[in-house]
């Protein structure tokens, strides 16, 4: 399997601040790569560096094999971004914006395939619209179809359901989806919000203050035997001494919050239920978790320094 | 380079603002115009007051030709602010936009980015010039003939011969787009600083309202600048209307008083374009776009 | 006082002893000019004043008795000394109440002339003096000049070729003394103050204004509307 993204030692120093620290990781063929991280963490700074918008301080980046450095236009040629916000030019068409950045992408766009992208994204009705007229849904979908107009082999997708609503959010998803599964792309997508990446990638990174924290697997760091149960009951005292003294004890972890916790498989959450209503304990909720993201919870609610987790 | 050129353009002649500036061109030209059709006269007669002590003007002064020297005198203090509001917008209104992220991580450098986006503002600076020139001297030449040209300098005046003015106007125009392009490529300069583009455009003004009354100052301390100040160069189109005259006093017709004078503004122009321009392409080169 | 008078009367009465030989001549020389009813001619006008900078033009220039007169250069604009030009000779003598008066005698241009002083009867008349000199063989004037109330002195120095019969000059030089003229340089939009170079400061300091017409293809008496002149 060809590494589409290969990165060693990254490192950027803004005046004082070191906003990504001496980062590596990998991306490979086929991915949907999660980049995962606090606002402010590095994702955008790491992402700027690999679309060369921000040189970085050291480090190497290598796109599809090559020194992004040396060979930024042939490598651009082969990658579609978009970086936070989708911003556009408003006083074109859907139609105009689209062709302006394919040609800017080194392809001479035909009118179907302009429209075939269109009707992708789900804009083909509003191709001759200015984009000063679009909601903020329609703009991150033409972002997109930009993205992708020049065909890319790497997509780079930097927080891209920011500031959508609930149906624009799976409307990316699935977008996501289709692009891994159906058109063999490789994609890199940043978000502050684990629940959207579980959903679509198959390896994550998770970065905090620049540095590594995870890169893994999504099959294995979202393990269902891995799962943490949040109990809240009417009485944790009384609760934990049940537990402690019955089976379920191997299973508790740590008190957190005046909450319960207790790691173990999703599929014995429901013999867990029986259990606890067996010992008479009164629960308030039962909260289930995979352990990523209770760790995730971890660093960015609690922000105390984490060493590395591996699984 | 070409693909980038044409989009910069493009972009540029798709914008409403653009059209602001030639519509700006075209009142203003047109009301001085009419202004001078009806009333042209009583200008003519406070001008000719001051030779009148001893000099008689026979004839229409008010033609054409002398038009058109009054409209660039005046104008071209202002289309600065229309070149501006274009070139001082390049990088800042991308950036403002959110659409010089997208930009920049398309295949081509940041060196070819800026050249195509220079360019593109130096077209449109010098159709600005071709329709003030359409404007200013065609038009004026057909409201009002043409003829001789009678300038008043602050020491003499200058008659030039009916055949003896128009390639002047092809050469003031000229050189009034070199001044032009430069005000472009200060604003170009500065739009790299800025993430929105009113900053750029006031300070683009800003500079040559103040490097212009530095000029137009007559004080000692401040003469001693005059020179490297490209404001003050920028108005030697004017040399182009200025004759030669021979021993016996008479002028000599299809010459210049000053023609080192015209090739030392347009070099001290050139200058500063070429610094304007590759000043912004090293600097931009190095800058973290964060937009 | 009293030696001032008297040479003022001594004076006056010299000249009073002349002054019925020189209105005859005047008379002549009007007589000659009177001969010419209108004419049209065209002409090479020079410029030399000191703070003009004009290229020589061609000019046509038209006349009608017994004083119309019409100055049209080729392009429109032509910059004449205030109420010069059309001072010309038929203009100056056409004046009939006048006492002429003999000044003794002159060469110019190698002609022995005689000088006579024109003094108008009119007290409206806007010449104050006019000093003729005279070619009293070929009745032609050489040189005038003269003094009006309202625009100083010019002088004239004519010299003549074809049509000296009609008492038509081939050119004319007027003469002229010229103010300082001075606009601010903010009016005239100026910012450069670098100085004239040093031969053209001098001849901006010459105060004497020179216009001079060299006249070509005489047209005389074809007749010209009056209306061509307004």
């Amino acid at each position: 399997m060809q590494q589409i993204v290969q990165v060693k030692g990254l490192t950027k120093q803004f005046k004082n601040l070191t906003a990504v620290n001496d980062l590596s990781f990998s991306v490979n063929e086929g991915d949907v790569y999660g980049f995962l991280g606090q606002n402010g963490a590095g994702k955008s700074t790491s992402i700027r560096m690999m679309l060369t918008l921000i040189e970085p301080t050291s480090g190497q980046i290598e796109l599809f094999g090559m020194d992004l450095a040396r060979n930024r236009r042939e490598i651009l040629r082969n990658v579609g971004a978009v970086i936070e916000k989708p911003d556009v030019y408003k006083y074109l068409s859907a139609y105009e914006n689209l062709e302006l950045f394919a040609r800017l992408s080194g392809i001479k766009p035909t009118k179907k395939l302009l429209m075939d992208q269109l009707e992708m994204v789900g804009l083909a009705a509003r191709a001759n619209d200015r984009v000063k007229t679009f909601s903020q849904g329609m703009k991150q979908r033409l972002g997109i179809g930009i993205a992708l107009v020049h065909n890319p082999q790497l997509i780079v997708l930097d927080e891209p359901t920011n500031g959508l609503d609930p149906q624009g959010i799976a409307d990316i998803r699935n977008l996501i989806l289709h692009l891994s599964r159906d058109l063999k792309k490789t994609i890199v997508v940043s978000s502050h919000l684990l629940s959207e990446i579980e959903q679509v990638a198959t390896r994550v990174l998770i970065i905090d203050k620049g540095r590594k924290l995870v890169e893994g697997n999504a099959t294995e760091l979202f393990d269902p035997a891995q799962t943490i149960v949040e109990l809240q009951t009417m009485d944790n005292v009384f609760a934990l001494e049940q537990l402690k003294a019955s089976p379920w004890s191997t299973y508790l972890q740590a008190q957190r919050n005046s909450a319960i916790l207790l790691k173990l498989n999703r599929t014995e959450i429901p013999a867990l239920h029986t259990a606890l209503a067996a010992m008479q304990i009164q629960l308030l909720s039962l909260q289930p978790r995979h352990s990523l993201e209770d760790y995730f919870l971890q660093i960015t609610s609690g922000n105390q320094h984490v060493d590395t987790y591996t699984n | 380079m070409w693909t980038l050129i044409q989009i910069e353009l493009y972009k540029i002649f798709r914008r409403p603002r653009t059209y602001i500036a030639f519509i700006a061109v075209a009142a203003l030209i047109t009301i001085i115009q009419f202004g001078l059709k009806v009333d042209g006269k009583s200008y003519a007669d406070f001008l000719m007051k001051d030779i009148g002590g001893t000099m008689e003007i026979d004839g229409n002064i008010i033609n054409g030709y002398l038009i058109c020297y009054i409209m660039l005198q005046l104008l071209l203090v202002h289309v600065p602010l229309l070149v501006a509001l274009i070139a001082a917008d390049m990088i800042s209104g991308e950036a403002n936009m959110g659409t010089l992220r997208l930009l920049i991580s398309k295949p081509f450098s940041r060196t070819e980015l800026l050249l195509a986006k220079f360019f593109a503002s130096t077209v449109y600076t010098l159709l600005l010039l071709v329709w003030l020139a359409i404007l200013a001297l065609f038009l004026s030449m057909w409201i009002f003939g043409t003829g001789d040209m009678f300038l008043m300098k602050s020491s003499y005046v200058v008659l030039l011969s009916e055949n003896d003015v128009f390639w002047r106007y092809a050469g003031a125009f000229v050189f009034a787009a070199l001044a032009m392009v430069t005000v472009a490529a200060l604003g170009f300069f500065l739009s790299i600083f800025a993430e929105n583009s009113i900053g750029p455009i006031v300070a683009t003004m800003s500079v040559i309202v103040f490097f212009t009354i530095l000029s137009t100052l007559n004080i000692p301390i401040f003469n001693a600048l005059k020179p490297y100040l490209f404001t003050t160069h920028m108005i030697s189109w004017k040399e182009f209307f200025d004759i030669q005259v021979n021993d016996a006093n008479e002028a000599i017709v299809g010459s210049i008083q000053n023609p080192q004078k015209i090739v030392n503004s347009a070099l001290v122009l050139i200058i500063h374009i070429i610094g304007f321009v590759g000043g912004s392409i090293w600097i931009f080169n190095k800058k973290d776009v964060l937009s | 006082m009293r030696i001032f008078f008297f040479v003022i009367a001594l004076l006056i009465s010299y000249t009073s002893v002349q002054a019925q030989d020189m209105t005859a001549l005047v008379t002549k020389v009007k007589a000659k000019l009177d001969q010419v009813n209108d004419y049209e001619a065209d002409g090479n006008m020079k410029t030399d004043v000191s703070f003009i900078k004009a290229p020589i033009g061609k000019v046509k220039v038209y006349f009608k008795k017994p004083n119309k007169f019409r100055l049209k250069k080729e392009g429109g604009i032509s910059l004449l000394p205030k109420g010069g030009v059309s001072v010309n000779m038929s203009t100056i003598i056409t004046t009939s109440d006048f006492v002429a008066l003999a000044a003794g005698e002159a060469v110019i241009d190698g002609f022995k002339t005689k000088i006579v002083k024109l003094l108008p009867t009119n007290e409206a008349s806007e010449i104050v003096i006019t000093t003729l000199y005279i070619d009293e063989p070929n009745l032609l004037v050489r040189k005038a000049i003269t003094t009006t109330k309202e625009n100083g002195t010019y002088e004239m120095q004519m010299s003549y070729g074809a049509f000296a019969n009609f008492g038509l000059p081939q050119k004319v030089v007027f003469s002229f003394n010229t103010k300082d003229y001075k606009l601010p340089k903010g009016i005239t939009l100026e910012f450069d103050d670098n100085e004239k170079p040093l031969s053209e400061a001098q001849k901006l300091k010459n105060k004497k204004g020179r216009v001079e017409i060299t006249y070509s293809n005489y047209i005389v008496n074809k007749g010209i509307a009056d209306s061509f002149f307004k």
